[in-house]
């Protein structure tokens, strides 16, 4: 049984539909908690929701250029080698965690959700705390994932304090 | 009703189409009337493979844990080692009842996970990623001991990166063993943008290279073993060539070289560069690992940009470039001309007793293959059932690429490198493909199965094993 895989330009396409799906979720998330907020002005709910879009799109050139060798076009990793973004616990969970490893890297032999994984992942220093935020941003409302956003000020404060 | 019609017809033409074949087959009337073993027949749709013409092939089993490598003895009991434990155990033990070609798991043993095994001289030899156990077999081929393994070689480095140890066996008494190199290119900081290489690689002293033990002594340990080869960065495909009577084992080059060195190397070049190499490795090779690479487009070893290399200078160049210096030793760096030379550059000499000598040039490689796609296991064919061509060949098992982004990936088929006089001679060709399941695999996961071991039947039949999905297959021929 063969089943053909889409190119590349497809999937990204296809990818980009259930983004945007997931996008419209989340954006009615934000959309509701900030009508909560301030409700007694319109304006930050578009504010929000153009910071969001913007971000998840930034997110995806980082991914591409920095993340996807590894970690593959759908999130899925590799095999024993680089954990997947889909259905990770690690990618859905604390900010903090996430935000540090992709600053200093990982080199730990622990299961994540059960499995090994043997390569070791660089420091991703050299990205600034905005492009931190979007691709983590991109990653936890991609692949199936839906989280909160996270902040180039708490990608800040996990750096140290000193911006970059 | 309408809906059931178009089952109703696929039911009953499936039932055709397996009377038919029954009727056809001459074994499975010959084997009721007189309960002699089927010949083993291909299934229908030859398990899922694209096949040369006459071959067809079956599987044997499914989901046999994660299946890595697998040995098949003489009578046909196969033992398959799991990547992972399953139920506690990592081998299983295959036994096809009634001969036709499908089996049983009879058994499970072993409390360790690993990737080798494999039957020589009475006993089973399987790896852990730290040590080399053996279990005694009796004259049926089954494990007499499976609950106490011996230990034949302990306390081997495993450190994440390419840990998996495979071994193969000489007939001189001898056991050689990969030991992976934990890391991509010895960079002071692994897998990271620019980083230098470390000089000399420290990691050379106890991995990155095959070492030799004795194949009967006891709970050996490096003081034991000699480094045999060095200067391979991941080996998991290794087998002892009784025609050369020499080793070959295949190489899994290095990542990363656009996503580390993007001043020298596009996201193209990176994908098809460097080549996976098959070397014949004898008393002393050095395959060059981390300083240098192959490139299978320029046929060239290169500098590796960990040391000084810009994807353009060759090893050969450069030597010829640093002899024309001479004298020069890595104690100094300065050369006779009183110029100052890159210390990094003298990597290429600081194994060698940091002499530069013409006759320590890095080994090229025996035969070289596109980038990335992962040669897992490598089988050299001594059957009588396959055509005459295949003989004394070699069969490759490639697990298929992760590393060739923006390209799609590559690999997941197992290849046929024809051989001439004990050396790779003419090219390499595709033998069985469909693994994945796919035409295009973009992503590593969405590949249905992939090759990762071979062993051959004592019929000369090929046995392909799967780490995916745990399928096993048996490839026949059946051609005239």
């Amino acid at each position: 049984m063969i089943v053909k895989e889409p190119f590349t330009e497809l999937f990204i396409q296809e990818n980009k539909s259930i983004a945007c799906m997931k996008k419209v979720g989340f954006v009615l998330m934000i959309t509701i908690s900030c009508t909560l907020l301030f409700a007694q002005t319109q304006k930050p709910k578009q504010v929000a929701k153009n910071n969001i879009e913007s971000s998840i799109a930034n997110g995806k050139l980082v991914y591409q250029k920095a993340c996807l060798s590894c970690h593959q076009a759908d999130g899925g990793g590799v095999p024993r080698l680089n954990p997947p973004m889909s259905e990770s616990t690690t990618v859905l969970g604390e900010p903090k965690k996430l935000i540090q490893i992709v600053l200093k890297g990982m080199t730990d032999r622990i299961p994540i959700d059960g499995e090994y994984y043997s390569n070791s992942m660089a420091p991703h220093n050299y990205l600034t705390d905005k492009e931190i935020a979007d691709v983590l941003t991109y990653v936890r409302n991609s692949f199936g994932n839906k989280a909160p956003a996270i902040t180039a000020n708490e990608v800040k404060l996990v750096r140290g304090g000193k911006k970059k | 009703m309408k809906r059931i019609f178009p089952a109703f017809g696929f039911v009953s033409m499936s039932l055709l189409v397996a009377i038919t074949a029954c009727a056809n087959n001459n074994d499975t009337l010959y084997k009721t009337q007189h309960q002699k073993p089927m010949a083993v027949i291909a299934d229908a749709d030859n398990a899922g493979l694209k096949l040369p013409s006459g071959f067809g092939a079956l599987k044997v089993a499914d989901n046999v844990g994660r299946a890595r490598h697998i040995t098949v003895a003489s009578n046909g009991i196969a033992y398959v080692k799991s990547g992972r434990l399953i139920g506690g155990k990592g081998i299983f033990q295959l036994k096809d009842a009634d001969g036709d070609g499908k089996a049983e798991v009879a058994k499970t043993f072993g409390n360790f996970s690993g990737t080798g095994i494999i039957i020589k001289n009475g006993y089973l030899y399987a790896c852990s990623d730290e040590q080399v156990f053996r279990y005694q077999l009796d004259a049926n081929n089954d494990v007499i001991n499976p609950d106490q393994p011996e230990i034949v070689i302990t306390g081997l480095i495993s450190r994440g990166q390419h840990a998996n140890k495979t071994v193969a066996l000489d007939d001189a008494g001898n056991i050689y063993v990969n030991i992976g190199a934990f890391s991509n290119s010895c960079q002071e900081k692994d897998r990271s943008n620019g980083s230098k290489g470390k000089l000399p690689c420290p990691i050379l002293d106890s991995a990155g290279g095959i070492w030799k033990f004795k194949a009967d002594k006891l709970n050996q340990t490096y003081a034991d073993g000699v480094k045999y080869a060095t200067g391979l960065r991941n080996v998991v495909g290794l087998r002892w060539n009784s025609q050369t009577n020499s080793l070959f084992i295949m190489q899994h080059g290095r990542d990363q070289l656009y996503q580390n060195w993007s001043q020298f190397y596009d996201s193209l070049a990176s994908a098809e560069l460097p080549s996976e190499c098959m070397y014949e490795v004898k008393q002393g090779s050095n395959c060059g690992w981390p300083y240098t690479y192959y490139d299978h487009l320029q046929q060239k070893i290169m500098i590796a940009p960990e040391y000084g290399g810009d994807g353009k200078l060759s090893y050969e160049d450069y030597m010829k470039q640093v002899i024309k210096n001479t004298p020069v030793t890595v104690s100094s760096s300065v050369n006779s001309k009183g110029q100052n030379v890159n210390p990094t550059n003298f990597a290429l000499m600081a194994d060698d007793g940091n002499k530069l000598k013409m006759d320590k040039w890095f080994q090229k490689p025996a035969a070289a293959y596109p980038g990335h796609m992962a040669p897992n296991d490598i089988l050299f064919y001594t059957g009588n059932q396959f055509p005459e061509k295949y003989k004394n060949g070699a069969f490759i098992a490639f697990h298929g690429s992760w590393n060739r982004s923006p390209l799609p990936q590559k690999g997941y088929f197992v290849v046929f490198q024809p051989f001439k006089n004990g050396k790779p001679s003419g090219d390499w060709e595709v033998f069985a493909d469909g693994f994945s399941g796919k035409d295009v695999v973009i992503s590593t996961r969405g590949a249905e199965h992939r090759p990762c071991g071979l062993a051959q039947g004592a019929d000369g039949s090929l046995y392909v094993s799967d780490d995916s999905k745990g399928t096993i297959y048996r490839i026949v021929y059946s051609g005239k």
